[in-house]
């Protein structure tokens, strides 16, 4: 073994535990992306194909057929990274798996349920455009919904367990010997955190799909088609907006109930005090001294507890052991990604705001330019908010892996490669990012030129020219 | 009940085995089938058949990885330690294998198709031989118990565990091969059905080949199992050995539907038999299966989930199948290809 010494440190002997953060942290940030489209877009998509059929619109349909056909994509590299994940819990976690695999598998036994009926309905959905009765097909769509629902809150209450774990008995030596499946499974944490993602799924999906849409629609493409494009996804992103508001607020106050230390991150608290201001950006130094940023006096308390109003007071960091609390860098990164998760979701809320004032008073969507060019932004500033959103529940929770009972560094494996398999990992999905636009932008200059040639009325079900089939044919399959 | 977990763990590796093996072997005739010419009808009838169904046939890799972990955490850990190497490979494979058919399919000059179709064809072959090597590694008692590493490398890298993969491989291109006839036939096909069949003749002679020998290594190297095939499993051992022999005669029959059939118990019937062979042991020969389970109420809930997906999922894979066997799903624009998606689950 010798060759693999390098300047006298042996290359597989080098402290996995940073690195197994890092490559579960990037390849969780990277499928995260791709969460909201398999969640919310087949709603959408469902939304266009009633349309279609109901009102015999041709520009629905094919907006219908169009959109089922990126989402055999998304899905298709979705359903890769997600296996990563899986691998990931092993190769990366083994002793988090090995104590805890009895409580905590048991969200993802649901999951895999779901996850097979959505496979098998997007590849029915996928593939009975031509051939199946138009309602028939309409409801072969309707499980991919219902699956994806179903799957979030899953997977949402394996997350949830870790940060409010539930449901076991421990003997001395700490193995679970007793499980209660109900409980872990609907644990505390779970009904905010679940309802949290689950609207964010369709927040983030509907600005991601309109946001395309908005750009196209700058771009000059003012037609019907690039309209209604925009109008389903951004709608539902706009309905969600508000809901999502209140849906974190509450758990917020949740967190700030029961998970006294990521609150304290979140607030910047360094000791525990009333009229606490919300401080927005600055940052806590090792001392717990705060600089920089803007001071809003006594924000912070009142917001955790209006009742009580600004003398509410907040545990600070300094209440809890040094090594039970996140690190100064850790909370300043958990109080960065939560400004950036209020902060855009603000600016979204009041996007949307606008959406909704133009439809009330004007029957439209707004007009101006500048509502158009927020809108293309505003795909990639929701997915900027989610992933801030899940900084926050993930770094918050540091050290812990299972909150008061095992540490992030206990969980780790042992295999000192892992800094080889995170730097492959990384090259290996930047390769797939870049192939994944590359792919929709392709197929989405395909769609425009068949535009050109055949030019509006299509029947349900259009044939694509056989010549060209061997390029033309599905990009992947259900 | 963690005997019962252990069924259902089992369902889920032979189904994987199954459905999964053949897409990984349609990859390996893919990467066989020559120059871009030459391949060209070939790699047109893999990719019709291979594409709509990998996705849904790579849930039962997570659904049997789910149920391990959850079933039977201990044995889960001590894996997931000791292997470190080749179940990385597996899920890098995986990414590469599945995003690169799906994107070689949609865009891109020839050379990068060329590029993509490789990626795909090697990761074909890759995935599968970890996999065996890490069936291997576990039946010849190399992952100790009680969530320790084992040796990183001479684990995987052992007869047992060389056989285990040269022997996913071949069989996973067995079945690749004849479920590729019957695609063929649909396509209408002939000199294909005709390629594929020599194909079937050779892999399914291999396979048997690889099994027998793999018999001997297993005496000299992995004793429980070897006791285990030769005593309580040797129903199941027979049993794979008459599918497999049968599906013989029925290629050279010009019996497709038959050799299938014949084919899938060739291969159900091995799988069956490694876990009925290393019984009682989880791992062997170090921790039982009683030992490793999980909390009674997990493992209830486990049967639970299975049962539901019993109820739910067998009758939508049926629903998928009739309307595919109706040729109701077509891929679009194409109709001769009508019929092809529910191949991997037809079987």
């Amino acid at each position: 073994m010798s060759p693999l010494s390098v300047g006298g440190v042996h290359v597989l002997a080098v402290d996995p535990v940073p690195w197994a953060r890092a490559q579960m942290a990037f390849t969780l940030a990277s499928h995260i992306i791709l969460v909201p489209l398999g969640v919310s877009w087949a709603c959408m998509t469902l939304a266009a194909n009633w349309r279609a059929i109901r009102r015999d619109d041709a520009d629905a349909l094919r907006l219908a057929q169009r959109w089922s056909k990126y989402m055999a994509v998304t899905f298709a590299v979705g359903a890769v990274t997600g296996t990563v994940l899986t691998f990931e819990f092993g190769l990366l976690w083994p002793r988090f798996m090995g104590r805890w695999g009895a409580a905590f598998g048991i969200p993802f036994s649901v999951e895999g349920l779901f996850f097979f009926i959505e496979a098998i309905f997007i590849a029915l959905y996928i593939f009975g455009w031509t051939r199946l009765r138009p309602w028939a097909h309409f409801w072969t769509g309707v499980p991919i919904v219902l699956a994806g629902i179903g799957g979030t809150l899953s997977v949402v209450a394996a997350n949830a367990w870790m940060n409010e774990p539930a449901g076991f008995t421990l003997n001395k030596a700490g193995d679970v010997v007793d499980v209660d499946p109900l409980k872990v499974f609907f644990n505390e944490a779970w009904p905010y955190e679940a309802s949290h993602m689950l609207v964010a799924a369709y927040l983030v999906g509907g600005f991601m799909v309109a946001s395309v849409y908005a750009v196209g629609m700058l771009r000059g493409r003012r037609d019907r088609y690039h309209r209604l494009g925009f109008l389903i996804p951004f709608t539902v992103a706009a309905a969600a907006t508000p809901v999502q508001m209140l849906v974190g607020d509450t758990l917020a106050r949740w967190v700030y109930e029961n998970e006294p230390t990521k609150f304290a991150a979140i607030e910047l608290v360094p000791e525990t005090e009333s009229d606490v201001p919300e401080t927005l950006l600055g940052r806590i130094d090792s001392d717990g001294d705060v600089s920089g940023g803007i001071e809003i006096p006594g924000l912070a308390s009142w917001l955790s507890d209006p009742g009580t109003g600004t003398s509410t007071e907040i545990q600070g960091l300094d209440s809890f052991p040094a090594d039970e609390r996140p690190t100064t860098r850790q909370v300043n990164t958990v109080h960065l990604a939560w400004d950036v998760m209020v902060g855009l979701g603000t600016a979204l809320f009041l996007l949307s705001a606008w959406y909704w004032v133009s439809w009330i008073f004007r029957r439209d969507m707004p007009r101006s330019k500048l509502f158009l060019r927020l809108a293309s932004i505003a795909g990639v500033a929701a997915v900027l908010a989610m992933e801030a959103g899940w900084v926050v529940t993930e770094v918050g929770r540091q050290p812990w892996i299972v909150r008061g009972h095992m540490r992030v560094d206990q969980a780790a494996t042992t295999n000192g490669g892992v800094w080889i398999t995170f730097i492959v990992v990384v090259c290996v999905y930047l390769a797939l990012a870049t192939a994944v636009v590359l792919v929709l932008r392709s197929m989405s200059r395909r769609f425009r030129r068949q535009d050109a040639l055949v030019d509006g009325d299509v029947p349900y079900g259009p044939r694509e020219p056989a010549a060209e089939a061997p390029h033309e044919e599905e990009p992947v399959g259900g | 009940m963690a005997d019962a977990v252990a069924v259902v763990l089992f369902v889920a590796v032979s189904a994987y085995a199954v459905f999964g093996g053949a897409d990984f072997g349609a990859g390996f005739w893919d990467l066989v089938a020559g120059g871009a010419a030459r391949g060209a009808r070939p790699r047109a009838v893999i990719d019709h058949s291979v594409g709509p169904v990998w996705e849904a046939n790579h849930v039962w890799l997570i659904f049997a990885l789910v149920v391990l972990w959850t079933g039977f955490p201990e044995a889960f850990a001590s894996i997931t330690l000791t292997l470190f190497v080749p179940l990385t490979l597996v899920a890098l494979g995986i990414v590469l294998r599945g995003a690169s058919f799906a994107f070689r399919k949609s865009l891109f000059r020839t050379a990068e198709r060329r590029v993509l179709g490789a990626i795909f064809a090697v990761s074909s072959i890759l995935v599968p031989y970890c996999m065996g090597a890490v069936a291997g590694a576990i039946a010849s008692g190399r992952v100790p118990a009680g969530g320790k590493a084992g040796d990183p490398w001479s684990s995987w890298v052992n007869p047992v565990s060389i056989m285990g993969g040269v022997l996913a491989v071949t069989v996973g291109a067995y079945l690749a091969s004849v479920y590729l006839i019957w695609d063929a036939d649909r396509l209408a096909d002939d000199a294909m059905v005709d390629y594929f069949r020599r194909r079937a003749l050779v892999a399914a002679v291999v396979a048997g080949v690889v099994a027998l020998a793999g018999i001997f290594v297993l005496r000299d190297d992995a004793r429980h199992v070897f006791d285990g095939l030769t005593s309580r499993a040797l129903p199941l051992v027979v049993l794979s050995a008459v599918c497999g022999a049968g599906s013989l005669v029925l290629l050279l029959r010009s019996s497709h539907r038959g050799a299938r059939l014949a084919a899938v118990g060739a291969v159900a019937g091995i799988v069956w038999a490694w876990g009925v062979a290393q019984w009682p042991y989880v791992l062997p020969t170090s921790l039982k299966v009683s030992a490793a389970a999980a909390p009674s109420a997990t493992l209830a809930t486990l049967l639970v989930v299975f049962g539901v997906a019993a109820v739910v999922i067998v009758p939508s894979i049926a629903l998928l199948f009739t309307l595919d066997q109706r040729s109701l799903l077509p891929e679009e624009g194409v109709d001769a290809r009508a019929g092809s998606r529910g191949r991997g689950r037809t079987a």
